[in-house]
């Protein structure tokens, strides 16, 4: 055995020098088993020091394991640069181009009269308001003779009703809900009903089926005063906005009294546009104390009941709420119009 | 309804300030849909007079006149024929403007000078034609303003009446309200009653005296027929948009427009015995003025004479009893119809005339003897004639004065929710012409009995009353007040999902919602259904002609129109009703459409078209919205509108609720598609119904999942293997999946592999594999004896 450790400073040497060159982990993991594993050239030095004589054997030990260590501690920072450069690696090929559009499924959306109705269903539930509903093949009772409407009245001229061969007919209003809501049950009524409605009549404002809520309120000490402001109160949820609202005395048989219900025009705020025909006013809805006549037919004292109905167009008040300029577009379907609301 | 408002002004006073007129008005009641000018704006036109006219010595067809503007006479070359000396004119002065743009200037035609230019109707933009100079009539002032001398400066207000106040279907109608809304007095024309220059009257009997209580008539002999009525009357009668024909007509137009009341003029020659008005007998013939002839019905009343029937009353009158070009006496009706014997009538008939509307509405009952007499006199000014007695035949008991209302004043309080001053109440109540005196045992404080007016036909109850003090108070000046009332708590159920829920989960699944109409194509309709639908009687098209049986006609037709429109990919739902085919009974259903690629066009992602499958998972997830899904199943099953091997129904348990499938490609061929489209249509109530979900312990110990793969026949649905897997597994088995499904060579003809996936779990212990073994051994042996089953790789 000559000159241990020399030979042994030479291997430290070249040790480190492949270590600093090696490029890989499953490389450096190749010369760390070279080095330091069981049959090592390392670990070799170390099983060699029994056979040498005691005196030596201290000092030679003190110097392999210094090697050792030395050794052991380059490869792991060896390693661990590797590592952080096999990391950076990664991420640099995971990088993807973000603004690539995610895959998968489109979303639809709602039809604008159902976004407005659901504003509508929703304003007044917060408001204690409950949601009716009616059939709309109804009967001239209900769609007429309890509201206040017998045959022949010149109000029926108002409303180009369909028929069906049996004298039954599409309901040309919402109102006989109204009647079905209070039909054998008891006051407090407060409900709303939304529905579809008919009317035999098909131009450029008119289309054949369009959309109306009715509201009803019944109880004790129920007021004009009450439904201006449960009115106006909605108009400004509905439109967000703080319009004016103005009550026009009007004629509806099955309420006394009856009005028109206006708002400041929701486009210009009033100062005359093509929306208001340049009046500064649109009309939304019909309104009024309900008819004394109304509340009998479905066994309602009007001495100590009183109360307020109303109805509105949806289908009008979602043209004003997003501008639309077409009533028939409602009911084209055309996905390039509802795409618009999705 | 239109009026002239210098006519309303002779009425009442009206202040200078038309829009703020037509707020009052409208804010009372009588809604102001227009104001238009009565005519152009016209300046540097007079009244022209032509003094002479000399043909032109270089132009046929031009004059030369001599014409007086009222301080000089000025040379005006004229190509009209109608030019002659003596005429007034309008004459356009040098310096005028026409108002299509012309600027009259001093000119030479064909060598002679002319100093302005004479005008027709049409040049000065009063009518749409004309034939030569406007003959201006001989009262006007050579020399006027030609706005002043015709009144040009006119407004012609458009008030859209409700149907509730045919008493304001008159210049005077209109000038009470107006009157009632400002809080001024009513002036009205004074109207003399004509005294008879002669004794002769025809006789008048009542027979339908419930339709016609009330018959005033007039005899007037000697008119001339061919007079027409003067200017102004004319210019009255345009303004409200009726055309003037002849004095006779114009005048019974004029009357009805200025008080109300129709009336009508009989040629006295075509009468025979006597005016009797009756009940029309069954199909009693009636030709009318219109020339038409129609059959009436004994609830019609009408004027007949002893022979036949004259007119409808109140509606038409009718042809050969008219007045003619040789009509020399006239016997003229103004009666007045009970609203209830005139409604409705002549609709019937599609007859909706001026007289129609105002008697079903009401006419003022104690309005004839001033109307007649007032007819009279315009009619002796305009056509001559000598007039005899007015001669009133009257049911006996008939009382035109209205009831008495009691008006309480807390009920005011009680419907407006506004306390209004008892002198408050009592003056709008006397604006309008009430009648106010107190109620028995009570004082003006408390209540009052109010009697309306004779031309009020719509106030009957202490409501109406209340309206009429609330217009004239103001609806504005009404506060807004919140009503207080008890704070209920609302149900909110949890058993039925909400439709805006599944409307939002097939939006995020990539529906856009339509909404078709709900009446349809009767014709394609009942060849997608095979049967026939509730049809209407009046549809507005025979492609709206029949209620829908499903969803699906809208759904399919909104489909290929956005085909059409190069929106291929098409994905739609619709929640509405359908109507059964004979009793039109309604069902709330959810349906959807889709055709196109499965997903929008994307990178990375292939474009399959939407398939079966496709959709069936948006109806699973529908389905699982109730949290029931396991009550669900689909079965094969054929439908007329579906391909036969593409269909399906669905059930909840017992319950059929609900159809899926790819269109009929005989449909899909018979629509001009041609691409294919799947359609489902469910029950919202049968889907939405839904569990409230019950918690249930989570297993401590692992589970065990096992594959089986069997081939089978193709017949074999996979419901059936995994109901089978189901019911041999016992309760260890958690879930079944389907894994895969193969067709192809190396399976024989017919045959299909299909691979499930079982999960096996114990709540109580951890499951050995022996015990997993010993499960799948059962369901194999399951499988095999009931499906014929063989297993694969195994």
């Amino acid at each position: 055995m000559t000159e241990p450790q020399q030979d042994l400073q030479a291997l430290v040497d070249a040790a480190r020098a492949e270590i600093a060159a090696c490029s890989s982990i499953e490389d450096l993991e190749t010369i760390r088993v070279r080095l330091l594993g069981k049959k090592g050239e390392i670990t070799e030095q170390l099983k060699s020091l029994g056979a040498m004589p005691a005196d030596v054997r201290k000092s030679a030990g003190a110097k392999i394991n210094e090697a050792k260590n030395a050794l052991s501690t380059a490869l792991d920072e060896r390693r661990a640069v590797l590592e952080a450069q096999k990391l950076a690696d990664q991420l640099a090929s995971d990088a993807v181009d973000v603004t690539l559009p995610g895959r998968g499924q489109s979303t639809g959306g709602l039809h604008p009269v159902t976004r407005v109705r659901r504003r509508i269903e929703q304003i007044f539930r917060n408001a204690g308001f409950t949601i009716e509903d009616g059939p709309e093949i109804e009967d001239e009772w209900h769609n007429f003779e309890a509201l206040n409407i017998p045959a022949n009245h010149p109000a029926r001229a108002m409303h180009d009703t369909f028929y069906f061969p049996d004298g039954r007919l599409l309901r040309t209003h919402t109102s006989p809900v109204q009647i079905r809501a209070m039909k054998d049950r008891k006051p407090p009524f407060r409900v709303i009903a939304p529905g579809r409605v008919y009317r035999c009549d098909s131009d450029m404002t008119h289309t054949p089926m369009f959309h109306q809520v009715e509201g009803l309120v019944v109880d004790e000490g129920i007021t004009f005063a009450n439904l201006k402001a449960v009115l106006h109160g909605f108009m400004k949820s509905l439109f967000e906005k703080d319009v004016k609202m103005r009550l026009r005395p009007s004629y509806f048989p099955f309420t006394e009294p009856s009005a028109e219900v206006d708002i400041s025009c929701v486009s210009c705020g009033g100062t005359g546009c093509r929306v208001c025909k340049n009046t500064g006013w649109v009309e939304v809805a019909g309104c009024g104390v309900v008819h004394p006549n109304v509340l009998r037919a479905v066994g309602v004292d009007p001495e100590r009941y009183t109360g307020y109905a109303f109805g509105m167009g949806i289908d009008r008040l979602t043209m004003l709420r997003y501008n639309v300029n077409d009533i028939r577009l409602y009911f084209e379907n055309d996905l390039r119009f509802l795409k618009q609301f999705a | 309804m239109k009026i002239s408002l210098n006519w309303l002004r002779d009425w009442v006073d009206t202040g200078n300030d038309v829009p703020a007129l037509a707020h009052q008005l409208t804010m009372a009641g009588l809604e102001i849909e227009g104001i238009h000018r009565a005519g152009p704006e016209l300046s540097g036109i007079v009244v022209g007079e032509v003094l002479a006219v000399e043909k032109h010595p270089d132009a046929e067809k031009l004059n030369v006149c001599r014409v007086s503007n009222g301080r000089e006479e000025l040379q005006i070359v004229c190509g009209a024929p109608n030019v002659r000396a003596g005429m007034k004119a309008p004459l356009a002065l040098i310096g005028a403007k026409l108002p299509n743009g012309t600027e009259i200037k001093k000119a030479k035609l064909r060598g002679v000078e002319s100093n302005g230019m004479l005008c027709s109707a049409r040049e000065l933009g009063l009518s749409e034609e004309s034939s030569g100079l406007l003959d201006l009539p001989q009262h006007v002032t050579t020399g006027q303003d030609l706005v002043a001398a015709l009144q040009l400066d006119d407004t012609i207000l458009e008030v859209n009446l409700t149907p509730n106040r045919g008493d304001c279907m008159s210049v005077a109608g209109i000038a009470r309200e107006a009157a009632a809304a400002r809080a001024t007095p009513l002036k009205g024309p004074e109207f003399k009653p004509v005294a008879p220059a002669i004794t002769d009257t025809f006789p008048v009997r009542l027979e339908a005296t419930a339709a016609c209580p009330k018959f005033a008539g007039r005899v007037i002999r000697g008119i001339n027929i061919g007079a027409k009525s003067p200017w102004w009357m004319q210019e009255r009668l345009r303004r409200a948009g009726l055309r003037p024909i002849s004095a006779v007509v114009d005048v019974t137009n004029y009357v009805m427009l200025e008080l109300g009341q129709p009336m009508h003029a009989y040629d006295l020659g075509q009468l025979s015995g006597s005016i009797v008005v009756r009940s029309a007998r069954a199909g009693e013939k009636l030709k009318l003025l219109d020339g038409r002839t129609i059959e009436l019905t004994p609830d019609i009343a009408v004027i007949a004479d002893e022979k036949v029937a004259l007119g409808m009353a109140g509606v038409m009158g009718g042809e050969d009893s008219g007045i003619s070009d040789a009509t020399k006496d006239v016997f003229l009706e103004v009666a007045f119809f009970e609203p209830d014997a005139v409604a409705g009538r002549g609709r019937r008939y599609g007859l909706i005339t001026d007289a129609s509307q105002r008697f079903e509405r009401g006419v003022d009952p104690q309005l004839q003897e001033r109307a007649i007499e007032r007819a009279t006199q315009l009619l002796l000014e305009c056509a001559g004639g000598q007039a005899g007695p007015t001669v009133v035949t009257r049911h006996d008991g008939f009382a035109p004065r209205r009831s008495a209302i009691t008006l309480r004043h807390r009920r005011v309080r009680h419907v407006l929710g506004v306390q209004l001053s008892d002198d408050t109440v009592l003056d709008c109540l006397r604006r309008l012409n009430m009648e106010i005196e107190a109620a028995p045992g009570d004082d003006l404080r408390a209540s009052w009995l109010v009697t309306p007016p004779s031309w009020r036909f719509d106030i009957h109850i202490e409501e109406d009353l209340i309206e009429e003090v609330a217009r004239l108070y103001g609806f504005d000046n009404i506060p807004e007040q919140d009503a207080i009332g008890d704070q209920a708590i609302l149900p909110w159920t949890e058993t039925r999902v909400r439709n805006e829920r599944a409307a939002d989960l097939l939006v995020a699944r990539g529906y856009h919602e339509a909404i078709t109409y709900t009446f349809t194509d009767a014709q394609s309709q009942s060849v997608l259904f095979g049967e026939t639908a509730l049809a209407l009687s009046n549809p507005i098209s025979a492609e709206l002609g029949v209620m829908r049986l499903s969803l699906w006609p809208g759904l399919v037709h909104a489909a290929r129109e956005n085909h059409r429109r190069q929106q291929h990919r098409v994905r739609l739902f619709e929640i509405g009703r359908r109507f059964a085919s004979k009793t039109g009974a309604e069902t709330e259903m959810i349906a959807g459409v889709a055709s196109g690629s499965a997903l929008a066009e994307q990178w990375g992602a292939e474009t399959a078209k939407v398939d079966f499958f496709d959709v069936k998972a948006d109806v699973e997830a529908l389905i699982a919205l109730s949290d029931d899904a396991d009550a669900f199943r689909f079965t094969a099953e054929k439908h007329p509108a579906l391909h036969p091997g593409q269909s399906a129904r669905l059930w909840r348990g017992d319950r059929p609720v609900g159809w899926i499938g790819a269109l009929h490609p005989q449909h899909l061929k018979a629509l001009d598609l041609t691409y294919p489209l799947y359609v489902f249509e469910l029950e919202v109530a049968g889907v939405l119904a839904a569990r409230v979900p019950e918690f249930r312990e989570i297993s401590k110990y692992p589970a065990i999942r096992r594959d089986v793969a069997v081939i089978v026949d193709e017949a074999i649905p996979v419901e059936a293997l995994e109901s089978a897997i189901r019911k041999s597994a016992g309760t260890l088995l958690t879930d079944v999946s389907v894994l895969s499904v193969y067709r192809g060579k190396q399976f024989e003809k017919g045959k299909k592999s299909i691979a499930l996936g079982l999960q096996l779990q114990d709540t109580s212990r951890t499951l050995t594999d022996h015990d997993a073994d010993a499960i799948v051994a059962q369901v194999v042996d399951a499988l095999s004896h009931q499906l014929n089953a063989t297993i694969r790789d195994k």
